[in-house]
């Protein structure tokens, strides 16, 4: 199933699309209000992608350096080649510390990597501790979105599955209620984990840490609460200096839920007392991306969700329909680029309006990506045919000008007169949700022509 | 070949070999009239709210008025004779669990966003500004920078420790997107001027 089949059964509510939409259109105009109230916005874009540009034509040397100031820091650093060989490092660092209760703070890393079920079926206890992760773990679903990972949800969902889980009033579905009892429910599990595993935001090379961004402060409880502390890291997360945090923390929160900063910014430099800190450095085919000069920017995200929340195919089809475990136009590019052939309809689900490229605070050129995935696809041959049937017929009707402008002409004058059955039909999809624009007397060409001849 | 060196060969055969020089900051970052004002402002909008207080000889007053039926409370700012216990002599963090106030020194404040850098090396449980049920960052007023670029400016890690800015008190809208503070953390952040 592609993208267009898995938006259609969640178009089929009518009113909650609308919802949806609405939701994330919502979240969209915060983060515009909080862009507008820095003035030099642009500029911080601008030196957002300098930097990371930088760091992507470095990437070994500070990778290297970031490697020897972590251990200089006491901090133990891993490589991970893949997916498999990352669950491999965490499970055996597990094992090693006999860890049967872990907590997790929200990380698409190891969502991309599939780590919970593997430790699962080692007998680890997972637990996502975000509200809104946990929320989805307990309705064994995957996030919809990076950053508000239960969007897709309405309070008397998430109502039912807490009654369900954690015993809380049937029908009670004030949000402040509910957040009330998944904070006890995860106090607990926070007091009895024996190990804590966060993503990372930040590298830092020239201080060996890494920095982690939460609202809720899940990160940092896990992180601080048990001995040891693992960190998975994408390795392009990595930024040269201490300083260049600044132009990305201003950055991050307002591009993503409007906020001016993330209710906490923490910097791990080292284990706490008596404790372990290891980092996973993971490339899973990010070495691969950067040699692509097409798209090797999409290695500059920083996952705030903006280009998520202002795509309108997104907001109106929800993330899971993506079918790849980060939605929305980042999603599509980078999913197009590691299986093409899986991910053929997601360069499609864009109207290539361009509000992602504007909204992306490292200046990812997204929608262009997304027009060339399309040309790959159509030259692998991976389109679907009844698209590429109507493109051929399309592209040989314009080399025929003649011909299009008879078609148009006799069109014109036929369909307002055709009895609706044989316009709305099977044959026309567009038409399913849609009504055709009334026809207009001339062409384009006509009136032009009339006008050219009417100025000097 | 082991996975580091795969890795980092596969870098240098695809890196980007354009020149790309780390750019310097290159443009005056915003700033404000009435750095106190702002930063009070932000505080707010955070969830937070900002008191300026004469001295640190107010605090504990200011503490008992606030919080009248705290039945712990931690206090790691010097010479406030708040209390006894600077949240260091518990084993474990999990100590720290019951925690009902956290009264914690801030190094600086950021006007731009409501932050307080923290950053305590004899501190001796992170855990403690998430663990504790209210928070309250103490900050000598003369210690408030415009914007992050300023903050970083002074913002150091030779040493290993934790660090970490602090901007209101914890919150979600992981639920409709309604905002509820107190998720994990702190359901009460307060910013002392002194």
């Amino acid at each position: 199933m592609g993208h267009p089949e898995n938006a259609r059964e969640f178009t089929r509510d009518i009113e909650r699309t609308h919802w949806h939409d609405q939701a994330l259109w919502f979240v969209r105009e915060k983060r515009d209000r909080a862009a507008r109230s820095v003035p030099e916005w642009e500029e911080l874009r601008d030196q957002a992608a300098r930097i990371k540009w930088h760091t992507m034509a470095h990437l070994d040397r500070y990778l290297e350096q970031f490697e020897a100031n972590a251990k200089a820091k006491g901090i133990q650093v891993h490589w991970a080649k893949d997916a498999e060989a990352h669950n491999r490092i965490v499970l055996r660092i597990l094992q090693d510390h006999q860890v049967t209760r872990l907590v997790k703070s929200k990380s698409m890393l190891t969502e991309e990597c599939g780590l919970n079920p593997v430790l699962e079926q080692n007998g680890i206890e997972v637990v996502d501790t975000d509200l809104g992760e946990r929320i989805v773990q307990l309705r064994h679903e995957h996030p919809s979105h990076i950053v508000l990972p239960a969007i897709h949800l309405k309070k008397e969902d998430v109502s039912d599955t807490f009654h369900e889980h954690l015993h809380t009033e049937k029908g009670n579905n004030d949000p402040t209620y509910l957040t009330r009892a998944a904070r006890a429910h995860l106090r607990e599990k926070f007091l009895a984990a024996e190990a804590g595993l966060t993503g990372v935001n930040f590298g830092i090379s020239e201080t060996g840490g890494v920095v982690v961004c939460t609202n809720e402060g899940n990160a940092d409880l896990g992180a601080g609460l048990p001995r040891l502390h693992i960190a998975s890291m994408g390795i392009e997360k990595m930024l040269p200096r201490l300083q260049d945090l600044a132009v990305f923390t201003r950055l991050l929160a307002r591009s993503a839920t409007g906020q001016p900063i993330t209710s906490y910014t923490s910097h791990f430099h080292g284990p706490v007392e008596g404790g372990e800190m290891h980092i996973i450095l993971v490339d899973n085919g990010r070495s691969t991306l950067l040699g692509d000069p097409t798209y090797r920017k999409a290695l500059h995200c920083i996952r705030c969700g903006a280009c998520i929340n202002t795509c309108p195919v997104y907001r109106r089809s929800g993330g899971h329909s993506y079918g790849y475990t980060i939605p929305g136009p980042i999603g599509s590019t980078l999913g197009a680029f590691k299986d093409r052939k899986a991910n053929r309809t997601l360069p499609y689900a864009s109207t290539l309006c361009g509000s992602c490229t504007c909204v992306c605070p490292a200046q990812i050129d997204l929608h262009q990506q997304l027009y060339d995935h399309r040309q790959e696809i159509v030259k692998a041959g991976l389109l679907d045919r009844k698209k590429e049937t109507t493109l051929n017929l399309a592209g040989w009707l314009f080399k025929h000008p003649k011909l299009l402008e008879l078609g148009g002409k006799v069109l014109r004058k036929l369909v307002p007169r055709l009895p609706r059955p044989l316009v709305y039909n099977r044959f026309n999809p567009w038409g399913e949700a849609r009504e055709l624009p009334e026809m207009p007397a001339k062409s384009f060409k006509e009136l032009y022509r009339e006008r050219k001849g009417r100025q000097p | 070949m082991s996975a580091k060196e795969t890795i980092l060969q596969n870098i240098r055969a695809n890196k980007p070999t354009e020149a790309a020089p780390l750019p310097e900051l290159d443009f005056e970052p915003l700033t404000f009239d009435d750095l106190a004002k702002q930063l009070g402002e932000m505080v707010q909008a955070v969830g937070g709210q900002l008191l300026a207080l004469n001295g640190k000889a107010e605090v504990a007053a200011k503490i008992n008025e606030l919080y009248p039926d705290a039945s712990r409370v931690v206090c790691n700012v010097p010479d406030c004779g708040l209390s006894g216990d600077d949240g260091c002599k518990a084993e474990r963090p999990h100590d720290l669990a019951s925690v009902e106030l956290a009264v914690v020194q801030g190094e600086f404040a950021v006007a731009e966003n409501g932050a307080v850098w923290v950053k305590n090396p004899r501190n001796r449980h992170r855990a403690l500004y998430f663990l504790a049920e209210n928070i309250v960052l103490v900050v000598d007023k003369t210690q408030i920078v415009p914007t992050m670029h300023q903050a970083y400016e002074r913002v150091r890690f030779d040493e290993p420790g934790y660090g970490l800015f602090i901007s209101g008190p914890s919150k979600t809208a992981d639920i409709e997107q309604s905002l509820v503070i107190g998720a994990h953390g702190p359901k009460s952040g307060y910013v002392f001027l002194v």
